[in-house]
């Protein structure tokens, strides 16, 4: 009995060990594991954002009042809008935006400072409303200059002050950067072992293997050990620099952030080597794994809440491990909640592993036919 | 073939048969290989050895037909029979990003090897196979040669009683086939059983016994020699000018079991039913406008090409892309 333990530990350390010196002399994939956490992080923070800046505009003032110059500076202000022109008309401000020199205009009627007094809206702006981030930024943008301007104009505009005006930039950086870990390591996580099983079958390694007396589930778990600590690294890569760059606060205890994050990494590699077990070609593992990305990308709540998504797609959701790990993550991050609060999603991700992890053994068959 | 002179086979296979939807690979093949013998599979690629080593070593399941390797019925007892053999694949199949000794080792402890009994028998392996100067080396960036002594190496690390070698040396130079054959009469010699397949002639010959196998059957077994001395054909040389229009001229009589170019010689397997082969050939070649002198014709012993020829009815060597 001991001998058994003791040659199926020794197996399992000969697949890791090996695995580690493979992935070691693999330049490009030690290189990915680092740099794609870091590049998605800084282009997810950075330039995935809500918060559009330096929307190119043309200001049409025809009230030529003190007021009118007090809002355009006020707008200046704000950097969400690059004032490139200067119009007499509407016409032409609206010429310019069908020739997409500019995205949207203010028009400042003539009766400006009456309007103001009245409590009317005081001015229009013409957008291109074909891309609705800038349509939206511009709304928003109406909304802050006015309530901006006002106060100092007029006292009885009270009724737009109900906006509150959070950083938008902060915001999604501290519900993305989270989100991110469940992104990252769907993508590392399912690619890297997906392709681990299907290489030694494409190098011809595999008719080797199976010659040898090592077991199915001792080729899995001895497949996986090394990426957990990839995964690990990745995730400590993304929630420090999201801390450090973009002030993302970490809520909740680090021993639950870890313990989740570890149960989302063997989800994640379960699911690649049941890949592995299907595809044929590093090709076809790599096309199998973006079919997983791509809705754990899309559905699990990443971008947009889940709850906003008709029922089915929530249903399908609520599959991918991602989605679980999603709320997971966000919950420990943001919230300090603990694995006990989230026991549902925990559950989930363990059954997730161990039904894998067989399916996958049983999957891995040491035969050719 | 008498079963009954040497009770001890590594090796018994009855009427397997292997389909592959309605590709008939292997078809009704009964194999007995003698312990310690280094058994040959002679044949063209595509004729059924690689597929016949798989289902004797548990890969594939047969079909139909028994097999009993090491006393063990397979592939029923498969997995107990991977502590007991070793393989080596015809592409090379271990790790190219791993050095010499790290593959050694690898095997080593995937079969479970005490450690410093494992060092112990990669020192000895490396430096009997001539690896020890490529030890810390990637086998990537091995040749041909030192590449299928690493496997060969590899393979022996558990100590097996039973080596099977699929075209171990298809990738390699003549000096380094010689090297190798050298290294399994030692490992014969120790008492390691062999069973080895090839497509080259001069390989098949020095195995103590073979078998000519052809789309998926067994055309003849038995110790090369016998083989040799026992061909159903008389092989006559022809030397002539204009080989190229007599050579198809024989070909197509029912007699010619083959005629084969060699330089300047023209190599003709006749039946054996014709008595005086070369009064025959001499007449066929006066028919065909093409009379020959006496000293042009001449009867040659066999050689296991012939033997090979005249089983199936084609070269072995020609026939390498179809595999």
């Amino acid at each position: 009995m001991l001998h058994t333990i003791r040659n199926s530990y020794m197996r399992m350390l000969a697949i890791t060990t090996k695995e580690i010196k493979q992935l070691s002399r693999d330049r490009i994939t030690f290189a990915m594991v680092i740099m794609i956490p870091l590049i998605q992080l800084l282009l997810f923070g950075y330039a995935i954002n809500t918060d559009v800046r330096a929307i190119p505009v043309a200001i049409v003032d025809q009230s030529d009042s003190a007021a009118g110059r007090w809002i355009v500076e006020a707008i200046k202000v704000t950097q969400v809008v690059d004032i490139k022109n200067h119009f007499t008309t509407a016409e032409q401000a609206q010429a310019a935006i069908r020739r997409g020199d500019i995205k949207a205009a203010l028009i400042l009627p003539p009766t400006l400072t009456a309007k103001m007094a009245n409590n009317e809206p005081i001015g229009q702006w013409i957008v291109d409303g074909s891309d609705t981030m800038i349509a939206g930024a511009i709304k928003q943008l109406k909304n802050m200059s006015l309530n901006d301007i006002m106060p100092s104009i007029s006292s009885t505009q009270s009724r737009f002050e109900v906006s509150l005006f959070y950083n938008p930039e902060q915001r999604s950086a501290v519900n993305i950067v989270p989100g991110l870990i469940a992104v990252i390591l769907t993508m590392t996580m399912v690619l890297f072992t997906s392709s681990a099983i299907v290489r030694e079958r494409e190098r011809g390694n595999l008719e080797l293997l199976i010659t040898t007396p090592i077991k199915p589930l001792e080729l899995m778990i001895g497949k996986i050990l090394p990426y957990i600590v990839i995964g690990l690294v990745q995730m400590t890569i993304i929630l420090g620099l999201g801390n450090l760059i973009f002030a993302v606060p970490i809520n909740g205890a680090i021993c639950h952030l870890l313990l989740g994050t570890l149960l989302f990494i063997t989800a994640s590699l379960t699911l690649g080597l049941i890949i592995s077990t299907i595809a044929k070609t590093q090709l076809q593992a790599m096309q199998m794994t973006i079919f997983i990305l791509l809705p754990t990308i899309l559905l699990s709540g990443f971008i947009t809440p889940l709850e906003a998504m008709p029922t089915a797609a929530q249903w399908i959701a609520e599959i991918l491990p991602g989605t679980h790990f999603m709320r997971v993550i966000r919950a420990i991050v943001l919230k300090g909640a603990t694995l006990m609060d989230l026991i549902d999603d925990i559950i989930w991700l363990v059954g997730f592993t161990l039904i894998g992890l067989g399916v996958a053994a049983k999957r891995f068959n040491k035969r050719l036919d | 073939m008498n079963h009954t002179t040497d009770p001890q086979w590594v090796i018994k296979a009855d009427n397997l048969t292997k389909r592959f939807g309605d590709f008939i690979a292997v078809e009704s093949l009964n194999l007995y290989v003698p312990k310690g013998h280094i058994y040959g599979f002679l044949g063209p690629n595509g004729c059924g050895k690689s597929t016949t080593i798989r289902m004797l070593t548990g890969l594939l399941t047969p079909s139909e037909g028994n097999i009993n390797v090491m006393g063990l019925a397979i592939p029923k007892q498969a997995e107990a029979l991977r502590h007991k053999i070793g393989y080596m694949t015809q592409k090379f199949s271990l790790y190219d990003d791993l050095t010499v000794k790290e593959n050694l080792q690898f095997i080593g402890r995937i079969y479970g090897i005490d450690a410093q009994e494992c060092k112990k028998r990669i020192d000895q392996l490396q430096s009997t196979y001539k690896l020890n100067q490529y030890q810390h080396q990637l086998a990537g960036t091995l040749s041909g040669g030192q590449r299928q002594r690493l496997a060969l190496a590899c393979a022996c690390l558990n100590q097996p009683k039973l080596l099977f070698l699929d075209e171990p040396t298809s990738a390699v130079d003549p000096q380094n086939r010689r090297d190798f054959w050298e290294q399994l009469f030692d490992l014969s010699e120790q008492g390691t059983s062999i069973l080895v397949t090839t497509h080259y002639m001069d390989e098949a010959e020095r195995c103590h016994k073979i078998a000519i196998m052809e789309k998926g059957t067994i055309k003849a077994d038995d110790t090369p020699k016998t083989l040799m001395d026992n061909i159903n054909a008389h092989v006559v040389e022809i030397t002539t000018t204009d080989l190229r229009q007599l050579k198809q001229a024989l070909s197509t009589l029912a007699e010619i079991q083959s005629a084969a170019q060699l330089g300047h010689r023209l190599r003709v397997l006749v039946s054996k039913h014709i008595n005086d082969p070369i009064c025959w050939v001499m007449h066929q070649c006066q028919l065909h406008h093409r009379p020959l002198q006496q000293q042009d014709i001449r009867l040659v012993t066999a050689n296991l090409e012939d033997v090979f020829v005249s089983h199936t009815g084609q070269n072995p060597n020609l026939h390498k892309q179809e595999g």
